[in-house]
């Protein structure tokens, strides 16, 4: 889709002011949501996709102006509920609860597998390599380009590489096709190849930064040799 | 065209206050905990092993030993993932990593204009300027004027600047150029001059104390 969520190379959004030192989560509420993402993604309820296209629905002021664990609250709830893991009315109910009521404990007790699973899989973590039959249809130093088209759905095809032409520099292994993962349309795993961009074919030869350029990781439907 | 299945609407209004947020993830954690899919003890579990334990620490080591080991510096060059495995390193959102060098004639930095992908395992949860819009969208477009403007880093234009957008799977870091004057250090000492921003792209290592 094409969301305000596709920044690369918008222009207005402000200085960056880097700082150093911040805490891992700056709050309590951030911890309990991150952990929402491991924990759900070990159940099988949804996949790392679905939670990006997640992502890409919040509405766009919101997006581009809250806090980067609101992005993670918003996709996990509005997947939890599409999937039919949670009954909205019922969060609904339990919110107005806990927000009356700001140190009414939560439920006690379960059963101690789950935090073992939910610590196994940030330890091990989960590719989305896969093998599958076949080989590469195109090599190292192969000039080509991405398809203009532009998808409704969930798509790694960003906005600022569309139509461009770029060189194959890595050829890597299939990995899951987040086109089709990301859609609820299975895993479809695809190979992927490192496209390195000059930037002149970015941003044009009077705009881009001189002896630069960018290497973007697309599947192999995304692009077509020159 | 094929059918997408679209996420659903969240329910209720849009939380905005900190209080709405904190009673919203309030409510969605004591569901989670009473269908058995999450539990106080695996937030405290997880939280605190990105508070505490996986953090930028974990690359400088690699950095480090990459600096004074050519044979492991081959390996993790050629694969990322295992070279790191070797040292203990590897788990969510680092389960396919690669490392590309900076030399005297090619700069890297990595971002990711989609989302905020970054290799958790090596050098922790990402900072917050690197998850936000201004970081992701200018980058790519004009990446001189960040590493100088943002970052105090002047890159002359003789040296490339190759920019990685993590856009699938894979986990890009960068190894840094080991620092001059410090051919007499050993593998900690150099591993507490190699900075978070570093191994991102964005910053040089430390020099070493005089």
């Amino acid at each position: 889709m094409n969301g305000v969520h596709d920044l690369g190379g918008t222009d207005g959004l402000g200085p960056i002011d880097p700082k150093d030192d911040e805490p891992a989560f700056r709050s309590d509420w951030e911890k309990a949501v991150f952990t929402m993402l491991p924990a759900t993604l070990a159940r099988g309820f949804y996949n790392l996709d679905q939670i990006r296209f997640g992502l890409e629905q919040m509405p766009p002021g919101d997006y581009l102006t809250s806090r980067y664990f609101e992005h993670w609250l918003y996709t996990i709830e509005s997947n939890c509920i599409r999937t039919g893991v949670i009954d909205p009315d019922e969060l609904d109910q339990r919110t107005r609860h806990y927000r009356l009521n700001p140190d009414a404990a939560l439920p006690e007790g379960g059963d101690a597998a789950v935090a073992t699973l939910v610590e196994t899989v940030c330890r091990m973590g989960a590719s989305a390599r896969r093998e599958i039959e076949g080989a590469p249809r195109f090599s190292v130093g192969t000039r080509v380009r991405v398809a203009a088209d532009h998808p409704y759905g969930h798509t790694r095809r960003a906005r600022y590489i569309r139509g461009k032409t770029g060189v194959i520099d890595l050829v890597h292994d299939a990995f899951v096709y987040p086109d089709a993962a990301g859609n609820g349309l299975g895993e479809d795993p695809a190979f992927v190849y490192t496209v390195r961009f000059d930037a002149a074919e970015l941003w044009g030869p009077e705009t881009a930064a001189p002896n630069s350029s960018v290497c973007f990781d697309v599947w192999e439907p995304y692009i077509q040799a020159v | 065209m094929t059918s997408i299945q679209i996420p659903s609407r969240i329910a209720g209004p849009y939380p905005r206050s900190e209080e709405d947020i904190a009673a919203r993830v309030k409510a969605l954690e004591a569901l989670m905990i009473e269908k058995g899919i999450l539990t106080t003890e695996a937030v405290d579990r997880v939280s605190a092993i990105y508070e505490n334990e996986v953090g930028p620490q974990i690359g400088a080591r690699i950095v480090a030993k990459a600096w004074t080991d050519p044979e492991f510096k081959q390996r993790l060059l050629a694969d990322a993932t295992a070279a790191c495995r070797e040292l203990g390193a590897g788990g969510l959102q680092g389960e396919d990593m690669l490392v590309v060098e900076n030399t005297d004639t090619v700069r890297h930095v990595v971002v990711c204009t989609l989302c905020s992908c970054y290799p958790w395992p090596v050098l922790g949860l990402p900072p917050n300027w690197y998850k936000y819009p201004a970081y992701r969208s200018r980058m790519v477009r004009e990446p001189r004027v960040v590493l100088r403007e943002e970052f105090g880093l002047d890159v002359p234009d003789s040296v490339e600047i190759r920019v990685w957008d993590s856009s699938s799977e894979l986990r890009y870091w960068v190894l840094p150029q080991r620092p001059a004057g410090t051919d007499a250090l050993g593998e900690e000492e150099l591993a507490r001059l190699v900075t978070r921003n570093s191994m991102i792209g964005v910053g040089d290592p430390d020099r070493p104390a005089s």
